[in-house]
């Protein structure tokens, strides 16, 4: 087994989803066959390679410190689920 | 038991750009609540960051300013957790490569010489802002300060003491404004310190458990909290208990560190590199212009003081703490050319009526301060008068040659109109001649005194106590 019910209970957690006790053991075995899959790639040495986060061999994208407009407060909020008119607003924290 | 406190901190500072880090958005404070947003700092679907070039530059001069080792190839990660002021759910920061590594500052305290070291500073985004209501079970999110860049510079656990801490505080907080990368403003936030701290017997090397300290928005409540988390962590060592690893909240009210509310997630970040991000790579051609901008730096500015304007290290270091504290000074010197007396106008009655405030919003103009300290030195006004000039100055913001005409200060240095004055106080007051020509010489400032009150604190008080020796004893 890649990874046990455990895990992917903490995981699941971590991303605020739900599982009930049948979806974790179902969610359990397709990661496990996925994780499986991925694991072919252990079989190559990569000792000696440099760690590679992008498949394109460029760097430095930049953009100048030039300040541009803002979207309108109404447009930001608008995707909230729920809102004042001047902020989002969420069940308090803390 | 001996115990040996250890202490690191974490300082993020809010780098001084135009625009946030990732998109255009101004990073201007106080504008209206979500007025400054833009899909990427929303963390909208499709949107994808661009890194501003000016947070690398500055990351760079930071890392120059501290003597460290700046990465050739650094790179953007994701650290994944869930709270309102972070609306893509996860912070943009570096974590495996960050942009700086291995760097030192040299503090002092007590005359005692320490090197810290600096393990790392990354680049990283600002979050949002949360307002809780107070009656309500609502809070309010603020999306303004989200994607404003930050600099998060680590410290290695080389501290000793708060008080080492707080050097070190400052110290870095000095760099930062010399630069001028951060305004370093520790209420509005932009230069914040969190700090982890335990306790171990003398001689041990493994560290003790630590607590992480947060919400000190201050020097003075950094150096409070420290202490105060020493003494108790001191207490229950010393009563056999053990220390429990967690995040305590300074409150500056109660002076007394408080464990943070709320049930504590163990920390799982799950960093990744950032696909939306390509590495940044930085080459020694771009170290060496951005070493040709470095401005005279702190400790360079405190030897130079020492060697150039002869002062006492004490005058030297307080003044070059901050960089408009010491143009301030050197300002001043070019109106007046005697650095130690300044020195000791700025450190005793301008510091004092700053009241821990910025230089910058002074009234006073660091020419006005010379031309006032030239005044006494002409015999135009008195000490003690200038004193009184001077806090007219920081009022009105006027040269002191139109206060001291328009209140009609003007030293009295004329012989023979204080002479005048001299002979009716001693007409005036028999019993006290008698007394001082019998010996009691002491009496001689009770005398100066009445010619002082006479002519409202304008008499040269050189000329007045020559006079007087001479017609009392005469």
């Amino acid at each position: 087994m890649k990874i046990s019910e455990k895990e992917v209970a903490h995981v699941a957690h971590l991303a605020r989803l739900h599982l009930d006790p049948e979806e974790l053991v179902r969610m359990t075995a397709q990661l496990d066959t996925i994780l499986s899959y991925v694991a072919k790639l252990d079989e190559l040495d990569t000792s000696g390679v440099e760690p590679t986060t992008h498949a394109f061999a460029i760097s430095n994208a930049f953009r100048e410190d030039e300040v541009q407009e803002s979207l309108d407060r109404s447009q930001a909020l608008a995707n909230g689920p729920k809102q004042n008119g001047e902020s989002f607003v969420v069940p308090r924290i803390i | 038991m001996e115990f040996e406190t250890v202490i690191g901190l974490e300082i993020h500072a809010q780098m001084k750009t135009d625009s946030k880090i990732f998109c255009g958005c101004t990073t201007s404070f106080g504008s209206p609540p979500n007025t400054n947003t833009c899909p990427v700092c929303l963390g909208l679907p499709g949107s994808l960051p661009v890194l501003n070039k000016r947070v690398v530059e500055f990351a760079i001069k930071m890392g120059l300013a501290t003597n460290s080792t700046i990465n050739a190839t650094n790179q953007f990660a994701r650290k994944n957790y869930f709270y309102p002021d972070l609306p893509k759910g996860y912070q943009t920061s570096q974590f495996d490569r960050p942009i700086i590594e291995h760097g030192y500052v040299d503090i002092e305290v007590d005359g005692e010489h320490k090197r810290i070291g600096i393990t790392r500073m990354h680049m990283e985004e600002d979050a949002g802002k949360l307002i809780h209501d107070d009656y309500e079970p609502f809070s309010y999110v603020d999306l303004n300060r989200t994607g404003t860049p930050l600099l998060e510079i680590v410290s290695e656990p080389d501290l000793r003491s708060p008080r080492q801490a707080s050097a070190y505080l400052k110290k870095i907080h000095a760099i930062l404004r010399y630069l001028d990368i951060c305004d370093g403003n520790m209420q509005e936030g932009s230069f914040r310190c969190d700090a982890n701290i335990s306790l171990r017997p003398f001689g041990r090397d493994e560290l003790g458990t630590r607590t992480e300290l947060k919400n000190m928005n201050s020097f003075r409540n950094v150096q409070a909290a420290l202490e105060y988390e020493e003494r108790r962590q001191r207490d229950i060592l010393l009563e056999g208990g053990s220390i429990t690893q967690q995040t305590l909240l300074w409150n500056p009210d109660t002076e007394k560190t408080e464990p943070m509310r709320g049930k504590e997630d163990a920390h799982d970040y799950r960093y990744f590199p950032c696909p939306d991000l390509i590495p940044v790579e930085i080459g020694d051609s771009w170290i060496a212009q951005v070493r040709k901008t470095l401005p005279e730096l702190p400790d360079q500015r405190k030897s130079r003081f020492l060697r150039e304007f002869d002062l006492p290290e004490y005058d030297a270091a307080i003044l070059t703490e901050s960089r408009e504290l010491a143009d301030y000074f050197e300002t001043a010197v070019k109106r007046y050319a005697q650095p130690k007396k300044v020195s000791n106008w700025m450190m005793t009655e301008l510091l004092r009526e700053l009241k821990g405030g910025s230089i910058s919003e002074c009234r006073v103009a660091p020419e006005q301060l010379g031309e006032l300290l030239d005044m006494i030195e002409q015999g135009t006004i008195s000490g003690k008068i200038a004193k009184a000039v001077f806090g007219d100055m920081l009022e009105s913001g006027l040269d002191p040659g139109i206060i001291v005409k328009k209140k009609d200060l003007l030293q009295v240095s004329d012989e023979s109109e204080l002479l005048a004055i001299v002979r009716e106080i001693i007409a005036e007051n028999p019993a006290q001649v008698t007394d001082y020509r019998n010996g009691k010489t002491k009496l001689l400032g009770y005398f100066v005194g009445q010619l002082m009150q006479r002519t409202k604190g304008k008499a040269n008080p050189g000329l007045a106590n020559q006079l007087f020796n001479k017609e009392l004893t005469g």
